[in-house]
């Protein structure tokens, strides 16, 4: 089956703005689980829209990508992130360095320049950036983070034939399952024993000056 | 198969053999052996005909750097051998963080090298970050709440300079791709390098700042330092060593390449400016910070901020001279730092301790491990006749030809970190002895030979070096 052009490009238009739309989403959820939930429909999203593009380009690999968005993203990590904060009884605010109105406005600054694709995923990456910067848990910078890469993933599968683009996401994914498993698990399972909370801002309490 | 693929061979096998050894005597030798083996092959592609493959390749400015890092990752091998002997004695260390370790020390050994003879703009973004994972992780080694605040610190922020990095990677693919058609050739170096100039000069320019934000986060560039002091003071003391005299050499060897790709294209905004006041912004920043530190590994991690803000600042000025002093910068800096982490890390598993007040005394209780030191500090500071005065006279010669104003901050700051450095010396070197003076259970070989390079290389650069180094920084334009 061949496609016009402009379907092409308004699928992927359409896939695009759907990422986009759900960085907001993850930036005006007020509860963690919330914030999960949003974070695994926008990998969803990601997962379209690089199944789409390797549809449309006729670039099989790209499902390769797709995939790891799928399984890895859409289910893995938020469902592991889901037994983390139960486990280890986390608070289930999110709690914020910056108000969720301030921070909407503030996002919606940066995406106001998105016309196109490059810019569509420019705005995730940016959004994402937002979401570390004004959330304080750990959890939500993860997940701001993950959205961050979301981001860059779109840009990737969204440049025609850019090669390395499966090594890339496979590489992203080792590096989040590290953060995840390893921080997570054994690092601040031990912050918790001391402190009885994930509030990154409590790590930071301690400069790295011993006095 | 190819020297080159020899190269990262003896790392990889060695990283997943050295994941199957549990006992600690035999892994840490092993190291070491893995290490020289990997010193040896490097060596070996100075003889043969330099490879340039599909997504490999050699040419006259990786491959001293490849050099440069077999060498500095053999002598931290050594240096790594006897100073995790006795965090085991101390129980600092579990043989299973042990294997770990050792697995994970070729690992990033391995990742580096990947980076630096890669001939593709995604596999040496893969390659620099695998080394911010493994590096990470062995940050986090020690697993007390400093060091996991380091490494959370690492994590997040090298991980958004590296997803930076890649968004300009993708770009430099955008603006490559209508002219050089898609596939992998649009995104390796030997290729690229004519067409650039025929590129779109906007995507060209977005590309490159993401890039120099991306990777100059990882070279611990102002305002992007943050992560590093806490990397170099948290982590093992071998990690300390090969984070400043490897990693940051290889972020910036990142950023050169690109540097170079850009010149060719006429409507390109010139890199210099950016990385000149990068530069002197982690200079001037580095050594103000040095005076108030009170832990000494974190005072050294400044003094690399400092370094590398020279050697960013030398780039920037561009030309045949600065490039020269730049390159040879590079060289002298990670052979001085890395010797000063050696001994830092045996003066603090003697003292038990890495606060500078704790320290004083060290030539009279331990006299060749503070010499040493001192000689590193002096080396460090840019006294003559060491490689590092050297170095920064001639990058100061070549500003002042070029711009005059730009020598005055620059010398400002030089002297600044010079001041810094040898009062704190004075305490922690000379005076009545504090704290235990128990006996060095140290191999001093690994920081000799390394000084005594540097001494070497400050008063007689051999012809043959010279030659090299000028190519390369004619290469580099």
């Amino acid at each position: 089956m061949t496609l016009s052009e402009s379907t092409i490009y308004d699928v992927t238009h359409l896939l695009n703005g759907t990422v986009l739309l759900l960085s907001f989403a993850l930036l005006y959820q007020r509860r963690l689980f919330g914030v999960l939930s949003a974070f695994a429909m926008q990998s969803l999203a990601l997962a379209l829209a690089a199944a789409w593009q390797a549809f449309a380009n006729d670039a099989p690999h790209l499902y390769i990508t797709a995939s790891i968005a799928l399984f890895f993203k859409t289910i893995i990590i938020p469902v592991s992130l889901h037994r983390i904060v139960i486990n280890l009884g986390i608070h289930r605010e999110v709690e914020t360095a910056l108000g969720i109105g301030a921070t909407l406005i503030v996002g919606a600054s940066l995406a106001a320049l998105t016309r196109e694709n490059l810019a569509l995923s420019l705005s995730v990456v940016l959004l994402g950036l937002l979401m570390m910067i004004t959330r304080r848990n750990a959890v939500t910078q993860v997940v701001g983070f993950m959205s961050l890469e979301n981001g860059l993933l779109l840009a990737a599968v969204g440049v025609r034939g850019m090669p390395f683009v499966v090594e890339i996401s496979a590489a992203f994914a080792v590096m989040v399952a590290f953060i995840i498993f390893i921080i997570f698990g054994v690092f601040f399972f031990q912050i918790r024993e001391r402190f009885d909370t994930l509030d990154v801002s409590y790590v930071e309490r301690f400069r790295g000056e011993r006095h | 198969m190819s020297a080159v693929h020899l190269v990262l061979l003896a790392p990889l096998l060695g990283s997943l053999a050295l994941a199957a050894v549990p006992y600690r005597r035999a892994a840490a030798w092993s190291n070491v052996a893995i290490s020289a083996v990997t010193l040896a092959l490097s060596l070996s592609l100075f003889v043969v005909e330099p490879y340039r493959g599909r997504l490999l390749f050699v040419d006259d400015f990786n491959i001293y750097l490849v050099v440069l890092t077999a060498f500095v990752a053999f002598t931290t091998s050594l240096f790594s051998s006897s100073y995790i002997a006795h965090e085991v004695e101390t129980g600092r260390l579990t043989p299973n963080e042990l294997r770990f370790y050792h697995a994970m020390y070729q690992a990033f050994v391995l990742t580096l090298l990947l980076a630096l003879v890669a001939n593709n703009l995604g596999l040496m973004w893969v390659a620099v970050e695998g080394a911010t994972l493994t590096t990470a992780l062995m940050v986090g080694l020690y697993r007390t709440h400093e060091a996991i605040e380091a490494a959370w610190k690492y994590f997040i922020l090298c991980g958004v300079g590296i997803a930076l990095a890649l968004f300009g990677t993708i770009l430099m693919y955008l603006a490559a791709q209508p002219i050089m058609g898609a596939g992998l050739a649009a995104m390796a170096w030997t290729e690229l390098l004519g067409p650039v100039a025929l590129m779109d000069p906007t995507i060209l320019n977005l590309a490159f700042v993401f890039l120099l934000i991306g990777y100059g986060t990882k070279v611990g560039l102002a305002p992007l330092h943050a992560w590093l002091p806490d990397a170099h003071a948290e982590g093992p003391t071998p990690i300390s060593a090969v984070l400043s005299g490897l990693l940051l050499n290889v972020a910036l060897y990142a950023v050169l390449r690109f540097k170079m790709l850009l010149a060719t294209n006429e409507g390109v905004i010139a890199p210099g400016p950016l990385m000149i006041s990068m530069g002197l912004s982690s200079l001037l920043l580095g050594s103000v910070m040095l005076y108030r530190r009170r832990d000494i590994k974190r005072m050294f991690a400044y003094s690399s901020i400092e370094h590398m803000g020279i050697i960013t600042f030398a780039f920037g000025m561009g030309g045949a001279f600065a490039n020269f002093a730049g390159l040879l910068h590079m060289t002298m800096h990670s052979l001085t730092k890395s010797a000063i982490f050696f001994a830092v890390g045996h003066i603090a598993q003697v003292k038990g301790t890495q606060k500078i007040a704790d320290i004083s005394g060290l030539t009279s209780s331990h006299p060749a491990l503070g010499w040493g030191l001192v000689l590193g500090v002096v080396a460090i500071a840019g006294l003559p006749p060491l490689g590092i005065f050297m170095s920064e006279f001639l990058v100061l010669t070549s500003t002042m030809a070029r711009q005059p104003l730009l020598a005055i901050p620059l010398v400002f700051g030089i002297l600044l970190g010079f001041g810094a450095l040898i009062l704190r010396l004075q305490s922690v070197a000379f005076g009545p002895p504090s704290g235990r003076t128990g006996p060095v259970t140290a191999s001093l070989v690994p920081l000799y030979a390394h000084l005594v390079l540097v001494l070497v290389a400050g008063l007689y650069l051999p012809p043959p070096l010279v030659a090299w180094f000028q190519t390369v920084a004619r290469l580099l334009g």
